[in-house]
């Protein structure tokens, strides 16, 4: 206990409050490494969260429920990549459109389940490990989203730098033109990174409202899947690092709700907005020192591709 | 049969609004170096992308091997033992070489292996190059020859290498020759395409020669000068630029120990140049790309401001001055980027005119544009520098290269500079047009104005500049008179092959 804070209690919340923002950010990173910019990840995660909502509570399954919000996301998403790759729409607008598109279409869907609770999500059980002191409720204690997460992001670095599907995907990414002649299939690939970054944001959407809240609100998103864009931004497009920024957001959110309960006398609309400013401050900070002139950017990042001729 | 590789007959693909390639037929035996030759437009990048499977054609047919050969994408190309080395470098620049080189394989093996390969086989040929660098890091000569391991991983029979060489220096040009004639004397065919006659003179065994997308004659290089397969390309009389009766006045344009922060993140530094500039004289400044050329026309246009005292005109110090003053002072600068540096694509040649010409030039009035003068002014560009064009009212983006590149060059030298800079003037402009944009150069000169032309064009520096110096990491040789300079001096001017040393593993 340090100034009334639990500091095992601390780290502990931080990985759940992590896990949705982790989430989206690392399948933004996914598309954006294949070159397509979609701002439509905070449409993505509320419709997601809805979807999964609706999905565990008819079924009384959060599993299904997850599913659910992870369908929905990548759904959504499709539209995008349909919108952006066949019909060549400008991706910042079309982007900016999907999240106004999803914040809506989950408002409308949602009308019934206000006020309901979700089946609740399993704790996994490791036994006498979670009975270690500091250790155990530190890193035994959680759902197996978060353990999920944690491997998606893992699969994600490997699958990037090993995995020749992962060498395309950048080389798509960087610069489509030479991988076209090369003979890849650009559209379908960002296609592919497009529905998997949708899938992750639904799936972040869906931890939202079946674990972290655990209800239904609309809007209840509010601005995580921004957030998500920022890190991965000053993440350097590095899914290592982008689990460092979504942590750090994590952290700081769950640090100021400790905040507020031990009653510090600091406006709580201060303590509210911290996790966003903190993160992206620490952030800029920290790409500005590490970056060394090279741009980290997937050179393609953002624009169209058309196979002429 | 089996001593004919490739047969092509009768191969069309029409574009709306034009035939790129109208009843195109030649062959190739195995080992033979052929060139393909042709202005801008005469439809070669359309073949080769044909026999690369990148374009489907509408008529005609091909026949590899004696077997019928219709490759419905690259990759069928490649697994029919057909690569390919393109003219604007297909690389990935965030990814390693053997990153890259893995990207143009079908089954690549292990990085591991493949990164053994690759040096294996690039000092086989004499190609030295490290598989881990990042391709953005290397010169101009090794990422072609990452492009080139790339191919010969693949043990091709057939090589196509559209325009090699536009970027390398004199010694790595000798290597690449070198690295081609051992692969044909493998019995690799190599299909080589070049504006460079002299070149292929040199290097290749058969020729087809290609005009507005029809065969018009096929020949043995060797046996014709490169005056004549120039004739056979455009079509007619070739004129030949003429230099004589030119007479170097009083020193009028100075530079002294200039120096230049780089302008971008990989970007060189100009370093303590000097040279002085008579009128009527042309200064020749060769050198690969990247080596400063940018940074020394920005200083010298003014668009990048140096320190006082290191840029003068008739003795006036104009270090400071931006370009519309230097302009007034008659001071001309061309840049190399036609779209978006040298001409603004979405407006009009009209409008394009009025841009630079309106400080020389009456083209405004108490602030408002005079659009009939600038009119006439565009009109006359186009008339004296042959600018194919409908009209003044045209887009400059719509405009080939060559053409835009003639309209620009057209606009500075019609403003009667005293000092005109230009950099790349010929830069993908096709062999009649690049030599009347020297002609009007020379004329210029011949007037009594001092030029310089930035190049990378070695030919072409020697054909019009009085005075050669070299531009090499941002410092600049002596300049030196180009009567009786060998391109092997120039070569060593340039800094040798440019990256050997690095690139040795």
């Amino acid at each position: 206990m340090i100034g009334g804070i639990d500091i095992v209690t601390l780290i502990a919340a931080l990985m759940a409050a992590s896990t949705p923002v982790l989430l989206a950010a690392t399948g933004e990173l996914v598309a954006e490494k294949s070159g397509v910019l979609n701002l439509g990840v905070e449409g993505m995660m509320i419709l997601g969260a809805v979807a999964g909502f609706a999905t565990a509570v008819t079924t009384g399954s959060p599993v299904l429920g997850f599913l659910g919000g992870a369908v929905a996301g990548a759904l959504l998403a499709s539209l995008f990549a349909v919108l952006t790759q066949l019909l060549l729409s400008n991706q910042t607008a079309t982007g900016l459109a999907l999240t106004l598109f999803g914040l809506g279409l989950s408002a409308l869907f949602g009308k019934g389940f206000e006020g309901i609770r979700p089946p609740p999500t399993t704790k996994l059980d490791f036994g006498p490990l979670s009975e270690i002191p500091v250790l155990g409720p530190i890193l035994f204690h959680h759902d197996w989203m978060v353990y999920l997460s944690l491997v998606l992001v893992a699969a994600t670095w490997a699958f990037l730098k090993y995995a020749r599907a992962g060498l395309i995907l950048r080389a798509v990414g960087e610069n489509h033109d030479a991988a076209h002649a090369l003979g890849y299939r650009v559209i379908a690939v960002r296609f592919a990174a497009l529905a998997f970054g949708g899938a992750l944001a639904g799936l972040g959407g869906a931890y939202l409202s079946l674990v972290r809240v655990p209800q239904w609100t609309e809007g209840m998103t509010a601005g995580a899947g921004w957030i998500a864009l920022a890190i991965v931004v000053f993440a350097s497009w590095k899914p290592e690092r982008v689990l460092v920024g979504a942590y750090l957001f994590g952290g700081i959110t769950a640090l100021q709700l400790q905040l507020q309960a031990a009653g510090y006398a600091i406006p709580v609309h201060l303590l509210s907005m911290a996790p966003y400013v903190i993160t992206v401050l620490v952030l800029v900070i920290l790409s500005a020192t590490h970056r060394h002139g090279a741009p980290a950017a997937p050179a393609a990042l953002g624009r169209s591709f058309h196979a002429s001729s | 049969m089996s001593e004919t590789l490739l047969r092509i007959e009768g191969l069309t693909k029409a574009y709306p609004g034009v035939v790129a390639n109208d009843g195109v037929g030649f062959q190739i035996r195995p080992g033979e170096v052929h060139a393909l030759l042709g202005e801008n437009g005469a439809g070669k990048s359309t073949l080769v992308k044909m026999i690369y499977g990148l374009v489907k054609p509408d008529a005609g047919t091909m026949q590899f091997q004696g077997a019928p050969y219709t490759p419905p994408e690259p990759r069928a190309a490649r697994a029919a033992g057909v690569a390919m080395v393109f003219q604007h470098f297909s690389l990935f620049e965030a990814l390693s070489v053997a990153e890259n080189v893995a990207l143009g394989m079908e089954n690549p093996p292990s990085m591991r292996t493949l990164s053994a390969r690759i040096r294996d086989i690039s000092s086989a040929y004499g190609l030295p190059l490290d598989p881990t660098r990042t391709v953005g890091d290397l010169s101009a000569g090794e990422r072609q020859r990452v492009e080139i391991i790339r191919c010969l991983l693949q043990d091709p029979k057939l090589l196509i290498m559209d325009e090699p060489t536009s970027v390398l220096t004199p010694q790595e040009v000798e290597i690449l020759f070198g690295t081609l004639r051992k692969l044909a004397a493998e019995g690799t065919a190599i299909l080589y395409i070049s504006h460079k006659l002299e070149e292929i003179r040199a290097l290749c065994d058969g020729a087809t020669i290609l005009r507005g997308g029809k065969v018009v004659a096929s020949c043995t290089p060797r046996e014709k000068s490169a005056r004549e397969l120039a004739e056979l390309m455009v079509g007619g009389e070739f004129a030949a630029t003429d230099r004589a009766g030119r007479k170097t006045g009083a020193k009028i344009f100075e530079v002294t120990h200039l120096n230049l922060a780089p302008m971008s993140a990989f970007g060189p530094a100009l370093k303590d140049l000097s040279f002085k500039l008579a009128a009527g004289e042309v200064l020749g400044i060769g050198g690969v790309a990247g080596n400063g050329q940018e940074e020394l026309i920005a200083t010298l246009s003014g668009e990048r401001p140096s320190a006082a005292g290191t840029v003068s005109l008739h003795g006036q110090d104009i270090s400071d001055l931006g370009p519309n003053d230097r302009r007034r002072l008659g001071l001309l600068a061309a840049p190399e980027e036609r779209l978006g540096h040298a001409a603004v694509p979405n407006l009009s040649l009209t409008e394009n005119a009025i841009l630079t010409g309106t400080v020389r030039r009456p083209l405004t009035r108490n602030g408002f544009l005079n659009m009939g003068a600038a009119k006439r002014f565009a009109e006359e560009i186009i008339a004296g520098f042959d600018v194919r064009t409908p009209g003044p009212q045209v887009a400059a983006r719509a405009l080939s290269g060559g053409n835009l590149q003639k309209f620009v060059i057209g606009r500075e030298v019609l403003q009667a500079p005293e000092v005109l800079v230009v950099n790349q003037p010929t830069w993908g402009v096709d062999a009649a047009a690049a030599a009347a944009i020297r002609q009007s150069l020379l004329d210029l000169a011949a007037k009594g104005a001092a030029v310089i032309v930035i190049s990378q064009d070695l030919d072409e520096l020697m054909e019009i500049s009085d005075r050669f110096c070299a531009l090499n990491e941002g410092r600049l040789s002596a300049p030196r008179p180009t009567e009786g300079l060998s391109m092997e001096e120039i070569g060593l001017m340039l800094g040798g092959a440019h990256g050997m040393q690095e690139a040795a593993v």
